[in-house]
């Protein structure tokens, strides 16, 4: 558990971008141009990606061996250039997609990410579903004992964690709830 | 070994099938949460514990002895004297005063009436209900009749206490009062409690939660 004050200062800036175009790529080879396309439609309404952002994230996935650059298109350029998942890669992303997102306020679009693009891959969204609620109760109860234990002012600053991650676990449930539905709409 | 045990539980109200493959254990002293969405089989897993129903098929293991097959007859002493309650729906006796409510299991269990009522009397300031010892179940808000239900519930000092939405009538100050005391009494007498609750907040006063979907107790894999 973490004290309560690391717990108050704690800024997450979680890194789903690499992560999410694995996945993308992952579904089919892609263009870069594709790739931008498709993480704007899904998980970039708020924030779309500029093109710098894509390639230079390409750039280093592609130094790191996650991803290969398959030139089968004739001419030159970097929309010629199809992005392919490699072992490594794929390995990476299918340890992230199943594992529970650290319970932090603010999470929806990282809940959100692993949830569509495990549908859209057919994996199995309901069982990451069930163990991100596991993880979310079990930091609640953490703050729950700090609630009883502590002065006021930790109760008041748990009780805004608890509030946020209950808000986190009614979306999961909602979720859960509407998954046939939401697997549809990704499928198409 | 586990105090109370539910294994493989099902049963169908006509063609409906309420739980299908119920397994379920609760450690003595421990609290769990049963969560899940509305109609899939909490309250029936619940009253087949406390052997208030009987399943179709499975068991149900309570402190070393099998009490699924019990009849009526040898069911109720062991609710009586093992057992607190606090309902979701229609608890309080109205024809009772809210003292009278309380001290009921007490009665039950041939303690005196003078020592029952006054005991009964002392979970009142604790729960936020002073002057409301006289006052019938009609008179009381919902709020305020859930929480004598509580105190009923726990008057006895049961080994296990089922709750059923114990604070869905509360506002969350209150409900986190009603959980705190919950909590502490059931500690200080190692009370196993079984919450069912659709709050996530409330859950997380227990030791552990089990999601039931469908009339099955999800097993959720263990986190790396
Ligand atoms: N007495 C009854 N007769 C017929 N069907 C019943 C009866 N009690 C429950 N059911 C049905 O059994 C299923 C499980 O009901 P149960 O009351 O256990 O759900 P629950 O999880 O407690 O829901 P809630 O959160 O709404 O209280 C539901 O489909 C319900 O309609
Ligand atoms: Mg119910």
């Amino acid at each position: 558990m973490y004290p309560l004050g690391v717990y108050a200062r704690r800024i997450v800036l979680v890194m789903t971008v690499p992560l999410t175009l694995l996945g993308l790529m992952e579904r089919r080879p892609q263009h870069g141009y594709d790739l931008k396309r498709d993480y704007d439609t899904w998980f970039g309404r708020d924030k779309p990606l500029s093109y710098g952002q894509i390639y230079n994230t390409l750039a280093r996935l592609t130094r790191d061996g996650k991803v290969v650059v398959s030139d089968i298109a004739p001419g030159a350029g970097p929309d010629r250039k199809q992005y392919v998942i490699t072992g490594d890669g794929a390995t990476e992303f299918d340890a992230w997609l199943r594992s529970p997102v650290e319970p932090e306020p603010h999470l929806q679009t990282t809940l959100f990410a692993k949830v569509t693009l495990a549908l859209m891959l057919e994996r199995d969204a309901s069982g990451y579903l069930d163990r991100q609620r596991a993880a979310h109760l079990r930091r609640m109860r953490e703050l729950t004992e700090v609630k009883r234990s502590g002065s006021l002012v930790d109760a008041l600053l748990a009780d805004h964690g608890l509030f946020h991650l209950e808000a986190d676990l009614r979306w999961i449930e909602l979720t859960t709830a509407r998954l046939d539905q939401l697997a549809r709409e990704v499928g198409r | 070994m586990s105090l109370l045990e539910a294994r493989d539980l099902e049963l169908h109200f006509g063609p409906t099938p309420a739980l299908q493959r119920a397994s379920l254990t609760v450690q003595a002293g421990e609290l769990l949460a049963i969560m899940g969405p509305s109609g899939s089989g909490k309250s029936t897993l619940l009253h087949c514990l406390a052997g208030i129903l009987v399943p179709d098929r499975g068991e149900v293991h309570f402190d070393g002895a099998r009490i699924d097959g019990l009849n009526e007859t040898a069911r109720s002493p062991l609710r009586r004297d093992a057992f607190g309650f606090v309902f979701q729906f229609g608890q309080l006796v109205p024809e009772l005063t809210a003292e009278e409510n309380v001290a009921l299991p007490l009665l039950l269990n041939k303690v005196g009436r003078r020592q029952a009522i006054q005991e009964a009397r002392s979970w009142f300031p604790r729960l936020g209900l002073d002057g409301l010892e006289q006052r019938r179940s009609g008179e009381l808000s919902g709020g305020q009749a859930q929480r004598v239900a509580l105190a009923r519930g726990m008057v006895a000092r049961p080994r296990v206490l089922f709750a059923d939405e114990p604070t869905g009538a509360l506002d969350s100050l209150t409900g986190e009062h009603v959980m705190d005391l919950l909590v502490e009494s059931a500690r200080a007498h190692g009370t196993s409690v079984v919450v069912v609750t659709h709050e996530p907040r409330v859950a997380a006063y227990a030791d552990r939660e089990v999601v039931v979907r469908d009339g099955r107790v999800l097993a959720v894999a263990a986190l790396s």
